[in-house]
């Protein structure tokens, strides 16, 4: 039965080898060093087909005619869909949203939008194909920015909205707002010594995991189909998805295939519905692989986001209010903006106390790529601005940036602009404290007997310094992130646990549709079941949905919720053992009725450790098993004119130190070093926590100094969809990161564990934007910071 | 096109090859070796590294034809390649080895069971695999430097490391792999 997450009480030790709190390997670690996992794009059938997209060449157009006959009649082409062979009435999909179109109807919205889909016997005859088919389009004018989308008679990117945010935005090119008010900034304002504005801009990100988007789909006998397929939420996908094929949703089959990185963007369907709707036309298995080049098409990408701050605080260097508006470009589709502006504006003030304030975020519909979920959603791009404004008001007091924040942090109490309160530690200024206690790397550490080792230099290998002009610099900052599904979102997964004996050993058998996109789910569920149930021996049953929902892995969430809800069954399936034994054999010891009893290293014992069964006994033939789905505490919806309101589940804390030298002449920066600090809660893997947190950071570096997907502001199109173009570190761009973990048990979460996978993602980039200040005396108010920003030339 | 190339010891044969499919496709779709990896299929990104007559090189660059009567180990060799290079065997697998390999039992949802060369064991012990989608690239690379390199200093590593992307890890966890990996092969002369 369902549960919620009222504070649980751990009456399991932790002593089970391999249980929680150690870090065991990766259940999927030999297979993946042997190249033998299977990953989405690696699945391969018997006779099988390969699915093309047609993508539009332009952002904004009418389409006028589509010609598909002689794509149709290439040799090796089976198939050919356009808009008008969609099977059912339901045409359109979205996360919240059905505002995207399975293929174009009449219109195109932006660069890339899926036209029509083939399928052929070779990849390359599918996109010959494809380029054979012909579409004539009618341009239109396109909607870039906030100030197109609104101006006076702007064309609307969607006419006719009828979905649930439209009756409170103020222009239908507006997805959502939320508005957040908080005291009386204007009065605060009066008692501020200084007040600091900046004006910030945020660069489109992108998930670039390494997987391209992929799948296979197989028709069924019984007229469904299986789809295996790299998500990260197969209950999700087969919502959307059943509709369109017109089928029942126990006609669409999905079974979760390896998935190579997600971070975000694969939490909207890419080609799940294509794949499906050519395997039932053909009736033939059809698999879909992007290319790097699609794949920058083929999901949605981080907002892009311009943010307008304004700080006040006083001589003693107390902050007064704080007041911003965020504008979030969502682009052509709503995927998940109308929650990322939930996080922008709930979170757009950072961990400090702040008792007055004015918020306001919005998400743009524009004719720019689709922009929805990754990793830090929303917080990353308030975090990146009022970070630098923590840095200038620090300034303009003539205050140490470090001290000013710990002055000003939240801790556990303390009122979020939402009204909720912060209710478990809320550790800011300790991890400051933390942070810049570890031991700063050395200087010149480029210098050796030999020289210059370049390597270690800005520019690196292309030798451009031996150390001329280059210029050291240090700086800070923190961040806070919300941990689950928000404002009223019921968040629950489901976990089906089943103890048996095989082999002669009590096996417990874990099962949930958890996708597994290498954050180490798959360990951490092991991990739980052997706590809980005290055997040595767990199966990961593989994630698909023949068991209930498991949620997205996403939002910080999944060891929090479905690691809940693993506990949760583990729980259960215990008590009925416990009921089991006592049937067998009550009889024998008083204590099987009087004792607090455990399942410890495969017995039955009591809390004093005396032993009363073997579980292999008290199984026996039988088999115990449990599906049950669990909660955490339920939130409720922010407020749409005050936004007051307990919106979130949890939050999530991390600060950095980035040291950084930059070559001032060329404009080139080198991250030294990224020391990071994080409260986890309780760490379940602490290996794979510090690996979560490393990652993480990287990600935070990519988009300060080299990550943005460059859009036409004239025609809308996207310049750099590819590796060449759009950068990602390398290992000679990503510095030592060393890590520093805290843990303060959240009493409402299981085992107090913390959600921890995105808070890493916040705080790197404005710490990395903080040091280039701190070494070049710029004031740098948009990432990623590129060469020309630093020498003048941009 | 038909086209003959040794796959970790073993001759293989495509046929019915197109022109421009790169050894990446056939590796990948006609040999049945989906081990080394198409994360861009455009030179930029390490995932499909595999050694031709020894050398790294990219895989999706390579048209398949360029393959002809040359050697090539993926990651799907590498425990058997490491296992040679200890045996100094030139190359080539014996009949004798063939048959122990094709015999080695192991778990198909685990792999346990499997042997794994020291810089794949590494990269599993130091927490050097998340996603995994770079690691095929990435092993095959890392086993390389040491065979020239025991001794590699950290920006030796990464110098040799600058053509694999990795998105999960920030690199922490893989520089640790192939210190580990060094460190345990030192151990072991
Ligand atoms: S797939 Fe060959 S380099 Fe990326
Ligand atoms: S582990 Fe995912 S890309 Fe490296």
């Amino acid at each position: 039965m369902p549960t919620n997450g009222a504070p649980t009480k751990i009456t399991q030790g932790t002593r089970a080898k391999g249980g929680i709190g150690e870090s065991t390997l990766r259940p999927d670690g030999t297979l993946k060093v042997t190249g033998e996992f299977a990953y989405s794009s690696d699945m391969w059938h018997e006779d099988m087909l390969w699915g093309q997209i047609l993508r539009s060449t332009v952002a904004h157009a009418e389409i006028v005619s589509i010609d598909t006959s002689e794509a149709l009649a290439q040799p090796g082409v089976y198939a050919v869909m356009t808009y008008d062979d969609l099977p059912t009435d339901v045409k359109n999909y979205g996360l919240e949203i059905q505002d995207t179109p399975v293929l174009a109807h009449g219109k195109v919205r932006h660069h890339g939008e899926p036209v029509a889909i083939v399928a052929a016997d070779h990849p390359e005859t599918a996109r010959r194909a494809a380029a054979k088919i012909k579409v004539e389009y009618r341009e239109l004018p396109v909607i870039t920015d906030e100030a197109s989308a609104t101006a006076p008679g702007a064309v609307l990117v969607h006419e006719n909205r009828d979905d649930h945010h439209i009756g409170h935005v103020p222009h239908p090119n507006i997805v959502h707002r939320q508005p957040i008010v908080r005291g009386d900034a204007d009065e605060a304002a009066r008692r501020a010594d200084v007040i600091v504005k900046g004006e910030y801009y945020f660069g489109m990100q992108d998930q670039a995991f390494l997987g391209p988007e992929s799948g296979l789909a197989v028709p069924e006998e019984d007229g469904g189909v299986h789809l295996y397929i790299a998500t990260q939420w197969l209950h999700s996908d087969l919502r959307q998805i059943a509709p369109v094929l017109g089928l029942p949703e126990d006609k669409v089959r999905m079974t979760l295939a390896g998935v190579g990185g997600a971070f975000g963007g694969r939490e909207d369907l890419s080609m799940q519905i294509h794949a499906c709707l050519l395997a039932l036309r053909t009736g033939k298995p059809v698999k879909i692989v992007y290319n790097r080049f699609e794949s920058f098409f083929g999901h949605v990408h981080r907002h892009p986001a311009r943010l307008y701050y304004e700080h006040g605080a006083t001589s003693e260097g107390k902050l007064t209010h704080v007041r911003c508006r965020i504008v979030l470009d969502g682009g052509a589709y709503a995927s998940a903006s109308p929650a990322v502006v939930g996080n922008a504006s709930s979170l757009g003030i950072g961990p400090y106390v702040v008792d007055d304030v004015e918020i306001e975020a919005i998400a743009l519909y524009t004719n720019n790529p689709p922009c929805g979920a990754m990793r830090g959603f929303g917080a990353v791009q308030a975090c990146f601005a009022y970070e630098a404004q923590m840095d200038k008001v620090a300034g303009e007091l003539g205050m140490d940036p470090v001290e000013f924040r710990k002055l000003n942090a939240m801790e556990q109490g303390t009122l979020m602009p939402t009204g909720q309160p912060v209710d478990s530690p809320a550790p800011v200024a300790e991890l400051l404290r933390r942070v810049t206690a570890m031991p700063m790397p050395p200087e010149r550490q480029w210098e050796s007997s030999e020289g210059a080792d370049v390597r270690q230099l800005p520019g690196g290998l292309s030798n451009t310094t031996h150390g001329e002009g280059v210029v050291r610099g240090v700086g800070y900052a923190v961040g806070i992130k919300n941990v689950g599904f928000s404002e009223g979102f019921d968040d629950y997964s489901t976990a089906r646990v089943r103890l048996e004996v095989a082999g002669g050993e009590p096996v417990a058998v874990v099962h949930t549709a958890m996708a597994e996109v290498g954050q180490g789910g798959v360990t951490v569920h092991a991990q739980i079941a052997r706590t809980e149930l005290g055997v040595a021996q767990v199966t990961i049953h593989p994630a698909n949905t023949q068991v209930g929902s498991a949620g997205s892995t996403s939002a910080s969430r999944q060891t929090y919720v479905t690691g809940g809800a693993v506990k949760n069954s583990c729980e259960l399936v215990r008590e009925k053992v416990l009921e089991l034994g006592r049937r067998r054999f009550g009889t024998y010891h008083p204590a099987w009725a009087t004792a607090e009893l455990l399942l410890e290293g495969g017995k039955v014992v009591t809390d004093g450790g005396e032993v009363l069964a073997d579980l292999v006994d008290v199984l026996g033939d039988e088999t115990v098993e449990v599906e049950a789905e669990w909660r955490h505490r339920p939130t409720v919806p922010f407020d749409l004119h005050t936004g007051q309101g307990n919106g979130h589940v949890q939050y999530s804390f991390a600060a950095h130190r980035a040291v950084v030298e930059v070559d001032t002449e060329l404009g080139l920066v080198k991250v030294i070093e990224l020391a990071c600090a994080q409260d986890v809660g309780k760490a379940l893997n602490p290996l794979s926590v510090i690996g979560q947190i490393q990652g993480g950071t990287t990600q935070g570096l990519g988009v300060a100094v080299m990550e943005e997907i460059i859009v036409d502001p004239k025609t809308a199109k996207v310049r750099n969809p590819s590796f060449t173009d759009y950068l990602i570190p390398t290992i000679l761009d990503t510095p030592t990161i060393p890590v520093d973990v805290l843990e303060l048990a959240d009493d409402h979460a299981p085992y107090g564990l913390r959600g921890i996978g995105e808070a890493p993602t916040l705080s790197s980039t404005p710490a990395v934007l903080a040091a280039i200040r701190n070494a070049t005396g710029l004031e740098l108010n948009r990432t990623p910071v590129r060469p020309e920003h630093l020498t003048g030339n941009a | 096109m038909r086209v003959n190339f040794t796959v970790n010891g073993r001759p293989q044969e495509a046929d019915d090859v197109w022109e421009g499919e790169s050894l990446l496709y056939v590796l990948r779709e006609r040999l049945g070796l989906p081990g080394s990896k198409n994360a861009c299929e455009q030179g930029e990104c390490g995932s499909c590294t595999v050694r031709l007559d020894g050398v790294p090189v990219c895989s999706c660059l390579v048209a398949a034809g360029q393959a002809e009567g040359r050697e090539v180990v993926t990651v799907e060799g590498l425990a058997d390649h490491a296992r040679q290079r200890d045996l100094g065997t030139a190359c080539g697998t014996s009949l004798d080895e063939a048959r122990r390999w094709a015999a080695k039992g192991q778990d198909s949802r685990t792999g346990e069971g499997a042997e794994l060369s020291p810089v794949q064991q590494a990269f599993i012990d130091a927490g050097a695999v998340q996603c995994g989608f770079c690691t095929p690239g990435l092993l095959v690379a890392a086993d390389e430097m040491l065979e020239h390199n025991p001794n590699p200093t950290d920006a030796d590593i990464r110098e040799a490391l600058s053509g694999n992307l990795c998105r999960c890890t920030g690199y922490e966890k893989i520089m640790d792999a192939v210190r580990l990996a060094a460190a345990r092969q030192s151990e072991a002369v």
